[in-house]
């Protein structure tokens, strides 16, 4: 077991790292590696074989893993980019120090000289949520059921109940429909879906799906398999009004209930983190708090497009590049901003602007309003509607934010509370 | 796996942690012994739900089995961790006063620890128990430090006894339920759903189901009922936050609502005591995790709701004496009941089964010691070596540098090993090697252990399950003859 020294290490091999080795090799890095946990580049795009990705990016409508082969096919032309695959980076120092290991190359030590972030996010499961009631077979987060239907072949129910009317959920219901797995309903805690308003058209109501909007799960039934779930609607405050609770019969209960950017191995390293994204907090470089490690994709915030992961990652790429390249200085000696989230704003990110960096701000906001104004410096756009469910992107031009000032104040106004 | 016929000199009922530390103990001595278990698994009763704690002794009263086998039980526990390569740490216990009414409660059980001989035993003033655990609730008043106090995984541990047993040659039956016994000639016959079995002794170690098995042969002396306890999981974030098993001090009814560090570095809060009619009620509830938060809360305010990973409950079975239930029947001195075995039946556990081995010996069973008994059992765990060790092992099998469960670290070579010796669910997978037990709560590698469930054991997604028949997991393929080549 020998040290190897490298360039850049990339840890996730799907869209965030793909898009972020790519743009590092252009910009004339030399040794560049990616390691990924599967058997395939494209993480979790390659379960995702639903049309709807890279409108944006490609102006045209991909399914997941041709999305991933566009950027895959990339490859060829880098030679300076080497993917390490069935790999799993296990430490990652503040040193940017890696151990990772395989089952072909068993346990290895890297020193990069950057390191990229792209490890994504997982799915927060039932203990999360603290859902009573018994422990059967049955109960499966929806990125689970989506792999074990669309990659590993299997049927994991044969009548099911989804949690949550986030993208995932909503694309689940239309998935499980198609393979003839009935959905008896989907319940949502919010008086509103936290998915994009294409995907409740598409996926529920072309099926005739019922939504139960501020309903929950309060408890999960049966001894060994689920046999069924008790729903019941949900206060004002979102505690469940258990008198008015009914039954709804399923063998299967389908949570998609959040995803949590994956964050071990930043933490690790003492990458500072953003509590309002679950990520490392970041400036438009992409740098974290960590000289050399940067963060992009969903491991530094949770993105509703792909498309949006792509443009970030490749920004990350570009600013990994030039601390590798020795031009970081350029970004050193630049003015910054700190982003100070306002009125009806969860999390925004980059948390810091760089003078001369381009500017794009993902928002997302805390509560659904419309006709409102977003604010950030002296940016104003006007948006008929804001909901938790779909970022906001503004993109600033410089003259819009004073440097001088130090912070950046972000803000939602004027809108209608709760229309 | 038919028994039909089978004959043996003890069979044992129930292989939980009392029936498997008993296998162990009795597989020391030339006999032939059974091990049946009515589940699919070894500890999927009582024993998985156990809270883990190696109890000091200092909790029970004075005179009784409780108190004399949990402290011979807390003193065989290091040797036997080390043998078994268990997961065992001596973290020392504290119980906390509130006030200064429960500060001098304190000394009465610094005292009762005297009577069943537990030493060592430190009364910590406010600053000294601040000290030693600075995250506990600041208006504490006081408490006490007992170092022999310790944790183990429950789980783990029957897992360890019973290969350890059966290394010994100790034969296991599991999906075997005994249905009758009858005494005949000198010896029972007992018929199970595998055949029937002759044996000259029966342990009788059934849990929950012990008084059913009394009734087998007409002993009706004792009841069993059951006392729920739900417990709430911590994610590892939080490793070191306690060091030590912190209790409140006790009521009549129970040891307390408890903040319970795991050996594998998570915190558990729990249990709740509630008895409750059904033996087959494992859910948890909403009232359940209030009791439990409001009250650790008072202890640890630090704590947060947000960092629970996983709930779940577990039955006490329960006995109508207040004491350890270990004798030979009345009706049949060849029949011991080892019943009734609360807390701290798992810290007794290895003191009950010498104790058991007595019983049987004043009851006739001659007893010679093999000439050679291997008490170790080894076990692969890639997150307890060091990276020079993993990789060695690796260049010999590749297959432990394969991680499946990223949050607990656990490689395939692990899992495949958990197959091999004898897990054949996803929580038979889960118990003895944790994947599956981390943050995500087998998001990532359940379809790769149920995978690997099906080549190892030959089954077909239908026939695999979560812990037994019952629970099938997959309903078959989605398509019978699949459309699409397999890539190459």
């Amino acid at each position: 077991m020998k040290e190897q020294a490298i360039d850049i290490a990339v840890i996730g091999g799907g869209p965030a790292g793909l898009a972020a080795a790519i743009a590092a090799a252009k910009a004339g890095v030399e040794r560049i590696v990616i390691f990924d946990r599967q058997a395939e580049l494209g993480g979790i795009l390659n379960q995702c074989i639903h049309n709807g990705f890279g409108l944006r990016y490609f102006k045209e409508e991909l399914t997941g893993p041709e999305y991933a082969a566009r950027f895959i096919a990339q490859l060829a032309e880098y030679p300076q980019i080497e993917v390490k695959l069935e790999t799993m980076v296990v430490e990652l120092t503040a040193d940017k120090q890696l151990i990772t290991t395989s089952r072909r190359d068993g346990w290895n030590l890297y020193q990069a000289k950057a390191v990229i972030l792209a490890m994504g996010c997982r799915e927060r499961p039932r203990g999360a949520i603290n859902i009573p009631g018994t422990r059967p077979a049955g109960v499966y987060t929806a990125g689970t059921m989506q792999r074990l239907m669309n990659i590993e072949g299997f049927r994991p129910g044969n009548r099911a109940v989804i949690l949550g009317s986030g993208d995932i959920g909503l694309i689940m219901a239309r998935r499980l429909t198609l393979e003839g797995i009935q959905v008896a309903a989907v319940l949502e805690l919010l008086p509103y879906s936290c998915g994009l308003n294409r995907n409740v058209v598409q996926c529920l109501e072309d099926f005739d799906i019922p939504l139960y909007l501020s309903h929950t799960v309060v408890e999960i039934c049966g001894e060994g398999r689920v046999t069924g779930v008790k729903a019941a609607p949900v206060g004002s405050d979102r505690r469940p009004i258990l008198e008015r609770s009914f039954m709804i019969d399923c063998d299967t209960l389908v949570l998609s209930v959040g995803l949590i950017p994956e964050n071990e191995l930043s933490r690790e390293a003492g990458v500072q983190m953003e509590p309002s994204t679950g990520g490392p907090r970041i400036d438009t470089g992409c740098r974290t708090s960590v000289p050399g490690i940067f963060a992009c994709g969903n491991v530094a915030h949770v993105h509703d497009l792909v498309d949006d992961v792509s443009e970030e990652s490749r920004i990350a790429g570009i600013a990994a590049a030039a601390y590798v390249l020795g031009e970081e200085s350029i970004a050193n000696g630049q003015k910054r901003v700190k982003v100070v989230p306002g009125r009806n704003i969860r999390s925004v990110t980059p948390q810091e602007i760089v003078a001369g960096e381009p500017s794009a701000l993902y928002i997302r906001v805390a509560f659904p309003e419309r006709d409102v104004v977003v604010t950030a410096g002296s940016h104003r756009s006007k948006h008929r509607i804001v909901t938790p469910g779909e970022t906001v992107r503004i993109v600033l031009r410089p003259e819009d934010i004073d440097f001088n000032a130090g912070v950046l104040p972000v803000a939602v106004e004027g809108g209608e509370v709760n229309a | 796996m038919l028994l039909n016929g089978t004959e043996t000199d003890v069979l044992i009922i129930g292989a939980g942690v009392v029936g498997s530390a008993l296998a162990r103990e009795l597989s020391r001595y030339q006999l032939r012994v059974l091990l049946v278990e009515k589940e699919v698994d070894v500890a999927f009763g009582t024993s998985k739900a156990n809270s883990g704690i190696v109890h000091s002794g200092i909790h029970d009263h004075p005179g009784t089995l409780k108190a004399k086998l949990c402290v011979e039980g807390n003193r065989l526990y290091p040797q036997m961790a080390e043998e078994l390569n268990v997961l065992y740490k001596q973290n020392g216990t504290l119980v906390v006063a509130r006030d200064a009414s429960e500060c001098e409660m304190l000394g009465q059980l610094v005292n009762q620890g005297l009577l069943n001989g537990v030493s060592g035993v430190q009364v910590l003033g406010r600053e000294e128990l601040h000290r030693l655990e600075p995250n506990l609730n600041p208006d504490l008043a006081g408490g006490l430090l007992v170092p022999s106090g310790g944790i183990v995984i429950p789980f783990d541990l029957v897992y360890a006894l019973v290969e350890n047993a059966v290394a010994n040659g100790v034969q296991l039956a599991v999906s075997t339920e005994v249905r009758q016994i009858r005494w005949e000639g000198g010896q029972f016959i007992v018929e199970t759903n595998r055949g029937m079995v002759k044996t000259k002794y029966i342990v009788n170690a059934a849990g929950l189901g012990a008084a059913k098995v009394a009734g087998m042969i007409g002993d009706e002396s004792f009841t069993i009922y059951a006392r729920k306890g739900e417990e709430y999981l911590l994610d590892r974030r939080l490793e070191g936050y306690i060091q030590r098993t912190v209790f409140p001090l006790p009521t009549p009814e129970s040891k307390g609502i408890l903040i319970i560090p795991t050996v594998e570095g998570n915190i558990m809060l729990g249990p709740t005591a509630h008895r409750v009619d059904s033996f087959h009620d494992f859910s948890t509830s909403a009232a359940g995790w209030d009791e439990i938060f409001r009250f650790t809360q008072r202890l640890v305010p630090g704590l947060q709701a947000s960092d629970v990973i996983t709930s779940f409950s577990g039955l006490r079975a329960a006995g109508d004496t207040g004491d350890f239930i270990i004798r030979p029947s009345e009706l049949n001195t060849h029949f011991i009941h080892v019943a009734g075995i609360e807390s701290p039946g798992l810290t007794a556990a290895p003191a009950i089964a010498r104790y058991v081995v007595e019983l049987l010996e004043d009851a006739g069973l001659r007893m010679t010691a093999k000439r050679f008994f291997n008490p170790y059992r080894l076990v692969v765990r890639i997150r307890d070596l060091s990276l020079e060790d993993r990789d060695r092992l690796a260049v010999k099998c590749p297959a432990y540098a394969n991680i499946v469960c990223r949050c607990e670290m656990v490689s395939e070579g692990e899992i495949r090993d958990a197959v091999r010796r004898g897990a054949t669910t996803l929580d038979g997978v889960k118990l003895r090697t944790r994947s599956g037990m981390g943050r995500c709560q087998g998001g990532f590698c359940s379809p790769m252990v149920m995978r690997i469930l099906m080549e190892e054991l030959g089954l077909k997604p239908e026939e695999v399950t979560k812990n037994g028949p019952d629970s099938p997991l997959l309903f078959g393929n989605l398509r019978d003859n699949p459309s699409c080549p397999e890539k190459d």
